[in-house]
């Protein structure tokens, strides 16, 4: 009677999820087995493999790579010594406000900042090293792309940090280690779960994302996201974006068990 | 200042922003090999006092000498002293063998070396064959022995324990005042330990210093400050007391309770307003004519090895009686006490004060 009573509840879920999560992937897996004049085809996995695609998988894992180190080397000082502010609630908000903003129009504020008349130039200007064409490089491309991902990556790190009993670095200090030594050997250990989560976070989106490669890098760099943008609205073929997609799945379930929390005891 | 002295205080204040002070221009001295208890309320100071000693906090204006040397400004991790945190502070992400060797590595000794030290020291806490365990396996009472094997195998010259003992439950607790007694005789280490239960301190102290509101009110071994509190706060925060006013007629001679009595206090103005204190064990109960205070029986409780029986004089004071015998509430009983278990004490006296008339006026009654 109890656990009738349990599913029943339980239905609204399944069907959400049926329909939003399982029925998608089903489709797509589906989709990638037709080709371009819907006939019944293993073609578009064997395209998947010729260079052309191998290097666009690889140019997209390098730069979602790329994205993600330079997040987490920007988000865990910032994380730390955020722990360290008295107002440190209220400084997150700060620091998560940003997120709050259509991706879109901070991606076209980038390109009126980087812009060869934006102010990053104007500066360039007065300190004397002269005008650079800063938009649509790798550096302008993965600087926007830290700037978005920043606050998903600081949030799991906080809270991590949050939670760290200050007494065990308290210990650490009084058994000799030294504060570099104690970052190195109980602090960074300790919130690594969190560090975990917030690479997760950021790089499996960043394996995916399409809009800024445009607008930001210029089309310079072309990751998986670009192709299946392109597969589905421009050249038609559903069937080979909808393989890039399932590549995509698979590459994206790798990482989450590989980067899985393991259960271990927290005090 | 003598050889023995490991650890001096000297005027030491700790001050938060414009907060009263933690603690108000401490002075003492600790000596070698000496079990230290640091008692007191909790806010007193006490922990405050620890983390001075181990460094994870500076003094606002005063001295701290290590071996005769001022420490004020080395930090935590460069002292020779090490701490028995009240949550054990254990590290998490590493099992029981790797939390000792903790300060081993850090001091990047070699393996075999290591591995033999945290051998001796987790033989030493009893906990052999646990090296492999996580700490979430570990239950209140070993992962407390882990906490001291970790501080013992450093070899420091000092251990301080911040209440190590709260968080176990009653039986665990008295065993464990054994053991760390135990132990710290046999690694003749200095330990400076931590509390408000006035029980341990008693139990397992050399040398006990009293605190409140930042101030150490009175320092000495667990029997002086039983048997001498020097004012009312000492007498009432260690062990149960009566505490009633009188007046101190001439030296050996006190009045309370309407009455005069004999007793072996001295040194003090004639007629001088004093307290004084007779525990609730030395009241003896007898006859209504046989006894020096005639009381009234209000309540009794028994609890174990005693009655604990609350009477009422014509005063209006209140006598607590701790007896093997029972009374019968609402009669009238007897109390009678020897001179000794009288204890007086002036309004107001500093501990060196206390000391120094005590010790004129016991001179005095050895030429009589």
């Amino acid at each position: 009677m109890k656990s009738k009573s349990r599913n029943f509840y339980l239905i609204p879920y399944v069907i959400w999820i049926a329909l939003f999560v399982v029925m998608p992937i089903l489709l797509v897996l589906y989709y990638s087995f037709f080709d371009i004049d819907g006939q019944f085809t293993l073609d578009n996995y064997k395209k998947f493999f010729t260079p052309v695609y191998l290097k666009m998988t690889f140019s997209s894992f390098w730069y979602a790579f790329l994205i993600t180190l330079f997040t987490l080397l920007v988000a865990y000082p910032i994380a730390y010594l955020l722990t360290k502010t008295k107002h440190k609630q209220l400084l997150l908000l700060l620091i998560i406000l940003p997120s709050w903003i259509n991706l879109l129009l901070k991606a076209y504020a980038f390109i009126g900042i980087f812009g060869t008349y934006g102010a990053a130039n104007s500066f360039l200007e007065v300190i004397g090293i002269g005008t650079k064409q800063i938009l649509f490089t790798d550096f302008s491309f993965i600087f926007v792309s830290v700037y978005i991902f920043l606050p998903f990556m600081i949030l799991p790190i906080f809270n991590a940090l949050d939670e760290l009993n200050p007494s065990l670095v308290d210990a650490s200090n009084d058994l000799g280690a030294s504060k570099w030594t104690t970052f190195l050997r109980v602090i960074f250990p300790l919130t690594i779960d969190g560090v975990k989560s917030g690479c997760q976070i950021v790089f499996i989106p960043a394996l995916s994302l399409f809009m800024l490669t445009r607008l930001i890098a210029g089309n310079r760099v072309i990751t998986l996201g670009t192709a299946i943008e392109q597969h589905f609205l421009v050249t038609q073929d559903w069937g080979m974006g909808a393989t890039i997609a399932v590549f995509l799945i698979i590459a994206m379930v790798l990482i989450m068990i590989l980067t899985g929390k393991r259960k271990r005891g927290i005090l | 200042m003598t050889d023995h002295t490991i650890i001096r205080f000297e005027q030491v204040t700790k001050q938060y922003d414009n907060d009263p002070p933690v603690l108000n221009d401490v002075s003492f001295e600790i000596e070698r090999g000496k079990f230290y208890t640091l008692l007191g309320p909790s806010g007193c100071g006490k922990t405050t006092i620890l983390r001075l000693i181990a460094g994870f906090i500076e003094p606002s204006n005063g001295k701290i000498f290590i071996n005769g040397k001022i420490v004020n400004d080395v930090p935590a991790n460069k002292r020779q002293v090490n701490t028995v945190f009240q949550d054990y502070a254990l590290f998490p992400h590493l099992n029981v063998y790797e939390n000792v060797a903790f300060g081993l590595r850090i001091k990047k000794l070699k393996n075999n070396e290591i591995d033999r030290k945290v051998k001796e020291a987790l033989r030493f806490v009893n906990l052999e064959g646990y090296e492999k365990r996580e700490i979430k396996e570990m239950s209140g009472g070993q992962r407390q022995r882990v906490a001291i094997a970790r501080a013992i195998v450093n070899e420091p010259e000092v251990i301080l324990l911040d209440e190590p003992l709260s968080a176990l439950d009653l039986k665990l607790r008295t065993e464990m005042q054994y053991e760390l007694r135990e132990l710290q005789r046999r690694l003749g280490i200095t330990f400076i330990f931590v509390t408000h239960d006035q029980e341990e301190a008693l139990a397992m102290s050399d040398e006990i210093f009293v605190l409140n509101n930042g101030n150490i009110e009175q320092s000495g071994t667990p029997t002086d400050i039983y048997d001498e509190p020097i004012n009312r706060f000492v007498a009432d925060f260690i062990g149960e007391s009566n505490i009633v006013p009188g007046v101190m007629l001439k030296d050996f001679s006190v009045q309370f309770a309407g009455k005069t009595f004999e007793c072996v206090d001295g040194g003090f103005d004639p007629n001088e307003a004093v307290e004084i204190v007779i525990r609730p064990e030395d009241l003896e109960i007898t006859m209504p004519e046989n006894g020096k205070l005639r009381v009234h029986v209000d309540s009794q409780l028994f609890r174990g090895v005693h009655y604990e029986i609350s009477c009422n004089d014509q005063d209006g004071n209140e006598w607590l009686v701790h007896s093997t015998r029972k009374a019968i509430v609402g009669e009238e009983i007897g109390l009678t006490f020897d001179p000794e278990a009288i204890h007086v004490m002036r309004h107001g006296e500093t501990e060196e004060e206390f000391d120094k008339r005590l010790e004129a006026y016991e001179e005095g009654s050895y030429e009589k």
